[in-house]
């Protein structure tokens, strides 16, 4: 999908300036620490952190090594650790200085994280008597630009703290993202968002700008929205049929890079590989329906055969100039031709054993509200069979929000085959699915109240207001259906649907669904805000805003190619699918989206 | 690919619009498996591959050059900090949204002078009742000396409060530790603590599954049954309390077959020894193995599928998949025929099953079930469809003719026939039925 083509899209701002930034106060506080030092790294930042960094730039640290995989061997007295901010890693790195106190070895200490401390981990360090033996700084690496349209923070933990644990420590952080981006490219001209996280986040974001010193104005550079995972549950539980997802449903791709296993290469390694624009043959697929692709490719190869037949009954000028002028480039595409092919067919062999076009079949069926019990009948033999433990608990929450929870009788017996299934510890699964409100059981609405005010009358007030937002969210309904209806995500069955010239974005979900989340954007986007929505947004449970940027000259903006560029935050995560949807909008809006996950 | 590009409209033209579907037999997908051949049979001087730099980035910790050092951050930072606009508005915020009332909040109502106190200062201010503040004391050793301090002048009251604050802000051990040292510490430690009353247990759903989650770092199953025995206590729901008590019981008996197979030498674990061990698995991994290895047993014995189906409350369905996934694995074709067979009144045999036919086929052509096995099957599926559809799938040859001499559709037969090898049985048996004046075919 070259960017040229379509004359009509704003170009995007060079994202790489990010990295830049990030790696210029990298270095600037390894520089603080003099001498030489062992530099310990969490396992999970090494990818992130050499999408931005390389040896070159740590060698003066002479020793890097992976934290959790690596047992020490010490060079110097020195110390430093570049970690996230988690409780666990700083009690390992606590206990590592108290032993070395007990060994009576000295040595200093210094830990670095990323993208900020918090207080707990300091309490950490003091609870464990090297408060001060430790020394703390921060490396406020916020963004990772994945792609020239991608950006990520890189926390995986962020849907889980924020959504199951109910836990606000990251809000700081996405609202610090935001500030960054604003004041590298340009101020927002306009702010959308619907969530209880995206309102804090906007909030945090604001407080941040007020509490910055002011300057000049700057340009504009783009609307902002700001989405909760949790506003759309149901897409992310959808399998994914674009060619980008389906590798990321089965090879998972983690930041921008995905693992190509022996099957796939069809030699006995395994490669890494980075999947982005620059990659010619994948950016031409990777938006596209999988039904496609297999035609692209038998195209693309075709078209490689002819280019290197070319070199028959050339002469020796011809062949000079081929070489120089064509041939790698040929190479090059030839590798990666291969490579995507491989990931077809192996991707294509492990969706016929499962029988994925049932799974496919079951799932528009859900979404179309269609034939219940006869998914519910497949659903139950996907677990007796004990297929894919994910799968069938994707179907199970599917199951659940489209039906606004399922039946007490249902509950009871597809949770106890689950457990039959797959083991008895998932217990905590259906814990923790319910309290995100995934995968529920239908409560009578009466009950609730009553029981409500039976417990009210026990605890004393301040529990009285935990109780209530506890019932609350038992009482929340996904409303699904009602949505779907509203904003016609299921397109009527029985019409063709061309994947070939897709007309909406129901196209990544091979016609049968619009993503919700992608949906809400088009809409607010094409009425400048949320009027005239109002029943959709009482049916998400609220928590909408718009706001612009006040006094600028309206004049001016309308004009500008930032105006065009939106920036869409997903607020723990957004799927492959999401992205693909996003980016047919954008085209045939002439906008460009950026986006943004945890 | 851009969808509406004149030149590929060709290319798109040429073949029609088909429904995607996901069958290996898709003829895009024979296409595609032409092309891998043509690609990986194309042949290419591979002398430069090495220095080929082929635009896709590896994940490893070289590659582009370094920045300027020198370069510093502040310059950076100050040249790019914003004018940052600052007339978005507040909005409506509900529920809390102020700023966590971290730690950090609370140590700045101390600053100035009463922030930065000695120790002695600080116990003299809280003698003489003044306000004052704990909280710059992070250091361990800034801890202790507060301590001493507050030992040192004989002032109980001091010591529990500073007591109190080392609580706080010090693990149990590292506090423990230093204050075997400290003898007269340590008794108003273990004094407060008594009058606190140690632990209040709360009652709450998620302190309950806590602790059942405990079970999971146990590795000794042992230890690990007698844990899952001491959560049956546990007021958990109706509904989970039942799923506890299983597990309990359900490791309680893999630990008992586990301990008699381990050194059983019964035909069966010769001819499949045992892969892993059953401690841990799921219920129905359970019931799989004992089908596997234990079938027929009586039901008095715990490792006797019976028994297992009994205790565990498991549904005839889920009952016949399994011992159909196991007895078909093992190709008991006579056992997993046994499985369906039911009599009625009359003493006639006839195939019953809660699962559909085709789910059975599906399994047993999944174990590589032979052809005049899985044909009796096909042959039981009610939907006429949906048997022929089944029948193709699995090239069961005389049922796909049979069904279409029944539907007297001679077109589908002569197609059928050019997919079978000349001359084989059933290619002679089409033969002769098209030969036959006597169907009346409908085209």
């Amino acid at each position: 999908m070259a960017h040229t083509e379509w004359k009509d899209a704003p170009g995007l701002p060079d994202f790489s300036l990010l990295k830049r930034l990030a790696r210029d106060q990298l270095i600037f506080l390894l520089e603080q620490l003099p001498g030489k030092k062992d530099l310990f790294i969490d396992a999970d930042l090494m990818s992130p952190l050499d999408r931005i960094a390389n040896v070159t730039i740590l060698k003066f640290c002479l020793y890097t090594s992976s934290l959790k995989y690596t047992y020490f061997l010490f060079f110097f007295c020195r110390l430093c650790f570049l970690i996230r901010p988690r409780i666990q890693t700083v009690k390992w790195i606590s206990d590592l200085v108290n032993a070395d106190k007990v060994a009576g070895r000295f040595r200093r200490y210094k830990i670095i994280f990323t993208p900020q401390k918090f207080y707990a981990c300091e309490t950490v360090l003091e609870e464990q008597g090297v408060y001060g033996d430790v020394t703390t700084d921060e490396w406020n690496f916020y963004i990772l630009p994945l792609d020239d349209d991608i950006l990520s923070l890189e926390l995986p933990e962020f849907f889980r703290d924020n959504f199951l644990e109910g836990d606000q420590r990251w809000v700081t952080t996405a609202g610090s993202a935001l500030r960054l981006l604003q004041s590298v490219y340009g101020s927002f001209s306009k702010v959308y968002g619907i969530g209880r996280c995206a309102k804090m986040v906007y909030e945090s974001w604001r407080e941040l700008m007020e509490d910055g010193e002011q300057r000049t104005r700057q340009p504009e550079f783009a609307k902002v929205f700001l989405v909760d995972r949790d506003v759309d549950f149901v897409t992310p539980l959808c399998s994914q049929v674009v060619y980008e997802g389906l590798v990321d449903d089965l090879f998972r791709i983690k930041c921008g890079s995905v693992e190509f296993g022996p099957d796939v290469t069809s030699s006995d390694k395994s490669i890494k590989v980075m999947l982005n624009s620059q990659d010619k043959v994948f950016s031409e697929i990777r938006n596209e329906h999988f039904s496609n692709v297999f035609g692209f490719l038998s195209q693309k190869a075709k078209n490689l055969q002819t280019a290197y037949d070319k070199r028959r009954g050339m002469d020796i000028q011809q062949m000079k100039a081929f070489v120089a002028d064509e041939l790698k480039g040929l190479k090059q595409e030839h590798r990666l031709l291969s490579l995507h092919i491989g990931a077809s067919e192996s991707m294509m062999k492990k969706k016929t054993k499962q029988d994925f076009q049932e799974l496919l079949k079951t799932e528009h069926s859900l979404l179309e509200g269609f034939e219940i019990r006869e998914c519910i009948t497949y659903i139950e033999e996907h677990i007796n069979r004990q297929v894919s433990m994910i799968d069938s608990l994707r179907l199970l929450c599917l199951l659940s929000i489209t039906e606004n929870g399922l039946l007490s009788k249902d509950y009871r017996s597809l949770k106890a085959q689950y457990l039959q299934s797959y083991g008895i510890e998932h217990l905590l699964t259906f814990a923790n699915l319910r309290q995100l409100g995934l995968l529920e059981e239908q409560q009578a609405g009466e009950t609730l109240t009553v029981m409500e005010s039976k417990v009210g009358k026990l605890v004393n007030d301040k529990t009285v207001g935990k109780l209530t937002d506890a019932f609350s969210s038992l009482a929340k309904k996904s409303n699904f259906r009602a949505l779907s209806k509203r904003l016609a995500l299921v397109p009527k069955s029985g019409e063709e649907y061309d994947l070939r010239v897709p007309r909406d974005m129901a196209y990544v979900f091979s016609g049968a669904y619009i993503p919700l989340s992608c949906k809400l954007i088009e809409q607010v986007l094409e009425r400048d805000g949320w009027t005239g929505m109002e029943e959709v947004t009482r049916m998400l449970n609220g928590q909408e805003f718009a706001v612009t940027g006040g006094s600028s000259s309206s004049e001016a903006r309308s004009k500008t190619d930032a105006q065009r560029i939106v920036l869409v935050m997903f607020l723990g995560g957004c799927t492959f699918s999401e992205i693909s949807a996003l980016r047919f909008l954008g085209k045939e809006r002439g906008t460009y989206y950026v986006k943004q996950m945890e | 690919v851009s969808r509406a590009k004149p030149e590929d409209d060709e290319y798109w033209n040429s073949s029609k619009f088909k429904a995607f579907t996901f069958d290996d037999d898709d003829d895009e997908f024979s296409r595609l498996k032409e092309s891998k051949r043509a690609v990986n049979s194309i042949l290419v001087d591979d002398d430069d591959d090495e220095e080929e730099e082929d635009g896709v980035e590896r994940v490893s910790w070289s590659g582009e050059p370094v920045g300027s050092i020198s370069w510093s951050v502040k310059e950076t930072a100050s040249s790019i900090r914003s004018g940052s606009e600052q007339s978005f508005p507040k909005i409506d915020t509900t529920p809390s949204l102020s700023k966590q009332g971290s730690g950090y909040s609370l140590s700045s109502l101390f600053k100035g002078d009463l922030y930065d106190l000695s120790p002695e200062e600080t116990v003299r201010r809280m003698q003489k009742g003044r306000a004052f503040s704990l909280e710059k004391f992070r250091s361990l050793q800034d801890k202790l000396l507060l301590l001493d301090e507050a030992v040192a002048v004989y002032d109980g009251n001091l010591i529990t409060a500073v007591l109190i604050y080392l609580k706080k802000s010090l693990s149990k051990e590292i506090l423990f530790r230093e204050l075997m040292a400290r003898d007269v510490a340590l008794r108003h430690y273990v004094h407060y603590l008594k009058e606190m009353g140690e632990q209040k247990l709360l009652v709450d759903v998620h302190i309950l599954l806590m602790q059942y989650k405990e079970h999971l770092n146990i590795k000794d199953e042992g230890q690990r049954r007698d844990f899952l025995k001491s959560c049956l206590g546990l007021p958990f729901s109706q509904d989970d309390a039942t799923h506890v008590q299983d597990h309990y019981t359900l490791l309680e008996r893999q630990i008992i077959i586990e301990a008699s197979d381990k050194k059983a030498d019964a035909e069966i674990f010769k001819k499949f020894p045992r892969k892993a061990s059953i401690l841990n698995m799921p219920i129905i991994t359970t019931l799989y193995y004992s089908c596997f290895y234990h079938y027929g047993e009586s039901e008095g014995t715990y490792s006797s599928p019976e028994n297992i189906r009994k205790t565990f409350r498991i549904s005839e369905k889920q009952y016949i998949l399994t011992a159909l996934g196991a007895r078909a694995k093992l190709k008991s074709w006579f056992d997993v025929d046994s499985l369906f067979n039911t009599k009625n009144w009359l003493g006639y045999t006839k195939k019953r099953s809660p699962i559909g036919f085709h789910r059975v086929v599906d399994i047993l052509q999944k174990n590589s079930a032979p052809v005049n096995v899985l044909q009796e099957y096909v042959n039981l599926i009610d939907s006429p469809e949906l048997k022929l559809s089944v029948a193709l799938k699995y090239k069961c040859h005389d049922i796909v003719i049979n069904t279409y001499r029944d539907l007297k559709d001679r077109q589908e037969l002569v197609v059928y026939r050019e997919k079978l090898e000349r001359d084989s049985p059933e290619y002679r048996k089409i033969q002769e039925l098209l030969n036959n004046v006597q169907i009346r075919w409908k085209n």
